[in-house]
């Protein structure tokens, strides 16, 4: 008995051994670009560097240590504030929609039909276009006189916004190329959700007479809800990290109604020359996205149901 | 059985570190030729510094303007110069504009920076104040232009040299002036003229607007300096943003989209870019760099031409620059300056650029761009180098691209009626002395 656990032991060890050197690259990996640049970017953030000066000089940490200073200043400035609320708007609007959206691309895709495989894939080609070239034709598409959408529109009789140039349209803009772009991603994982569920219940519920409508919110919602909760915290952080269709739509415009965070950051660390500044930014951003994160892991047990 | 497991352990991790090795050195640069061959680099470098006296000095520039299109033309120029000094080998490493001064900015901060580099004026505000950047000393510089080279002048040391220059003219829409029955601009014209011929070119048709000139603070800067004002106190210790001067200057420019509209707003642009708009003939008057002109004579099928800017009180044009700077911690700042002086104001190098329709020497004798002059359209050529008579360089400070953010912003809520011109000018005051320190 005793002689078999050392020996699992001895096996477990020389298992760390063998399997250390395939792991290596990655946790090199994770080392160099993520946990030690995490570490430094918060020493940063308590310093008032330039982003130019050599952080290695000897002493560089002390002249410059302003303590809490950034994260103070951040909280005090009204931009902050903005920024926040900006992205309050992209996400209420954006979580619900994105759902529905891939909850409909998946409930369609899940039936077996003629040329289903193709559709599959129709659907995730946005999700594999690039956001540069994605948001250059959307651009396009909305923009207010000779875009695409609000020609259609117009044959509808329904005169369209300025759209990314109205402070009050650029955001639901923003939001609408957003989950055309991600809709199929997330629908492809709710639809493997959807595969997965057993067909038994189905088969069951037919026996006892329900129609579609009652199987789809009684069966298929209640045991999606794992890929459900999984889609919207993976899209809550995203929200909270929007960006490139930002910067290459509006800019932060118009009159800085689409001004995110993660651009803030940005327009800090590299062009305004602020990386102290912008490091304190970006913990302040990973603070609330662990705070979101942990309140909805907390409030899982209320809503998501396991199948086991 | 053991041993070959150990042996095979070795084997593995020592191909792993090798991936890295090669993927690290691959990575951070190519200027070094011998960087790349993992082990041997060390004892290279050691042999390299032995020799020094005998082998030619090997310098690296760094470079975002010849990306895209004239990478052969600067291989050209650096040829043409390592004939001349054979003592001299430059390793040239060329980044799109895109990634460059991220890149710039890590490596500076890494204390890897190349020996010299290319820089825009907004970045080279930024840099020249944070003191890394060498003074560039010991060569002739006389044949560059003055203002360009003022510019990159800092507290009386020359930390940039103007390797290029482009500026702005007026270009104009010959047809559409015919069709309104109004006399082609001149240099004498004044933005009164200018208003006058907008509003005759406006009455021509709901979608053909006068003139289009964007209203920002790249722009802005140069229209209150027609207007006598500027954005600081002359020794740049005080924000003027709001001097009445300044406010006259914005007023003129907003009043076109909200109150006489020769200029469209936003909805009436329709997501259309302002060159587009010009080429589709709907344009009278567009104040644009002369990197235009190719793209004009190509996609206009109207007779334009071109004049100096108008004025106001003052006539004033932009002048964009790009400079060469030096770090202070090459080891040979003499050979770099050489390079640096050679590359911004030969005859050689202009007559290279030239050729390759590149853009323009900063230099003081135009006679070396005559070639320039022969190129049409527009007829009117002389007024590229007219224009550097009234040159103004926007004013170079630490916080610089905060301070057109600022201003930009302000600027575009008062062009859409969402703030007056004055709340607009007060607002973008206050914020610049809120957020930005001037010495």
């Amino acid at each position: 008995m005793r002689k078999s656990k050392t020996e699992k032991a001895k096996q477990q060890g020389h298992g760390v051994l063998v399997a250390s050197p395939f792991l290596l690259p990655s946790l090199i990996g994770l080392m160099v670009f993520s946990l030690i640049p995490l570490i430094i970017s918060g020493f940063i953030s308590l310093t008032d560097w330039n982003g130019l000066d050599q952080l290695m000089q000897p002493g560089f940490f002390q002249d410059h240590f302003i303590g809490l200073g950034n994260y103070k200043t951040i909280l005090t400035t009204p931009e902050f504030w903005r920024t926040l609320g900006n992205t309050a708007e992209y996400i209420v609007l954006y979580i619900p929609l994105m759902l529905a959206a891939s909850l409909l691309v998946a409930s369609l895709l899940s039936r077996p039909r003629k040329a289903i495989g193709m559709f599959r894939i129709v659907y995730y080609i946005p999700v594999l276009t690039s956001w540069v070239a994605a948001s250059l034709i959307w651009k396009s598409v909305l923009a207010p006189q000779y875009g695409a959408l609000n020609g259609i529109l117009e044959i509808f009789g329904i005169e369209g916004p300025g759209w990314l140039l109205d402070e009050k349209w650029a955001m639901p803009a923003i939001v609408l190329v957003s989950v055309w772009k991600d809709m199929g991603f997330f629908g492809l994982i709710l639809l493997s959700g959807i595969i997965g569920i057993n067909r038994t219940y189905y088969e069951a519920a037919d026996i006892d007479g329900a129609n579609g409508r009652i199987k789809f919110t009684r069966i298929t919602l209640p045991l999606l809800t794992p890929s459900i909760f999984y889609v919207v915290i993976v899209a809550m952080i995203n929200s909270f990290q929007l960006f490139p269709q930002i910067m290459i739509m509006t800019g932060g415009g118009p009159n800085g109604a689409t001004q995110v965070m993660v651009e803030r950051i940005y327009q800090y660390g590299f062009r305004y020359f602020r990386m102290g500044y912008a490091a304190a930014f970006s913990w302040i951003l990973f603070a609330i996205i662990m705070v979101f994160t942990a309140i909805q892991m907390k409030g899982q047990k209320r809503w998501v149901h396991y199948d086991d | 059985m053991k041993k070959t497991r150990l042996f095979s352990l070795i084997a593995m991790t020592l191909a792993v570190l090798m991936v890295f090795t090669a993927c690290g050195s691959a990575a951070t640069t190519q200027t070094t030729a011998t960087g790349s061959k993992s082990t041997g680099s060390v004892e290279t470098a050691a042999v390299n510094e032995d020799t020094s006296s005998a082998e030619p000095v090997t310098i690296t520039y760094c470079n975002f303007n010849s990306s895209g299109g004239n990478e052969e033309t600067l291989a050209k120029m650096v040829a043409a110069f390592e004939e001349e000094h054979p003592n001299i080998k430059v390793e040239v490493e060329t980044i799109g504009y895109d990634d460059y001064f991220t890149q710039m900015q890590t490596r500076v901060a890494g204390g890897t920076a190349p020996d010299c580099y290319e820089l825009n004026i907004e970045n080279f505000a930024a840099y020249a104040n944070k003191g890394i950047l060498a003074e560039i000393t010991g060569v002739d510089v006389s044949g560059l232009n003055e203002t360009a080279l003022g510019a990159f002048n800092v507290d009386g040391k020359q930390y940039g040299l103007p390797e290029s220059f482009s500026n702005v003219v007026l270009i104009y829409n010959k047809d559409l002036f015919d069709q309104a029955g109004v006399a082609y601009p001149t240099n004498d014209w004044t933005q009164d003229d200018l208003q006058a011929a907008a509003e005759k070119i406006r009455a021509l048709g709901d979608d053909i607007f006068g003139i289009w000139q964007p209203i920002t603070y790249n722009e802005f800067f140069k229209v209150v300096a027609q207007y006598g004002g500027a954005l600081l106190n002359e020794d740049k210790t005080e924000f003027t943003i709001n001097s009445p001067e300044n406010l006259a200057a914005a007023t003129a420019l907003v009043d076109r989209v909200l109150v006489s509209n020769v200029q469209p707003n936003a909805v009436q642009q329709g997501g259309m870019g302002d060159w587009d708009m010009f080429m589709s003939g709907r344009l009278g008057m567009i104040p644009t760099g002369i990197w235009a002109f190719q793209t004009f004579t190509d996609g206009c099928d109207f007779e334009w031409d071109i004049v100096v800017e108008p004025g106001s009180t003052q006539k004033a044009t932009h002048f964009f620059s790009n400079c060469v700077v030096m770090s202070p911690e090459t080891k040979h700042p003499t050979e770099v300056a050489t390079w640096l002086a050679w590359l911004a104001s030969s005859t050689t190098a202009a007559d290279i650029r030239l050729e390759a329709g590149w853009d323009l020497p900063a230099l003081k004798d135009l006679n070396a761009l005559s070639s320039y002059l022969d190129i049409t359209p527009p007829d009117n050529r002389e007024a590229v180098f007219e224009s550097l008579d009234y040159l103004v360089m926007p004013p170079v400070i630490e916080d610089y691209a905060l301070m057109s953010d600022i201003i930009s912003q302000k600027l575009a809520a008062a062009a859409d009626g969402t703030i007056s011109v004055q709340e607009a000018l007060d607002q973008a005051q206050a914020e610049c002395e809120a957020q930005i320190t001037l010495d």
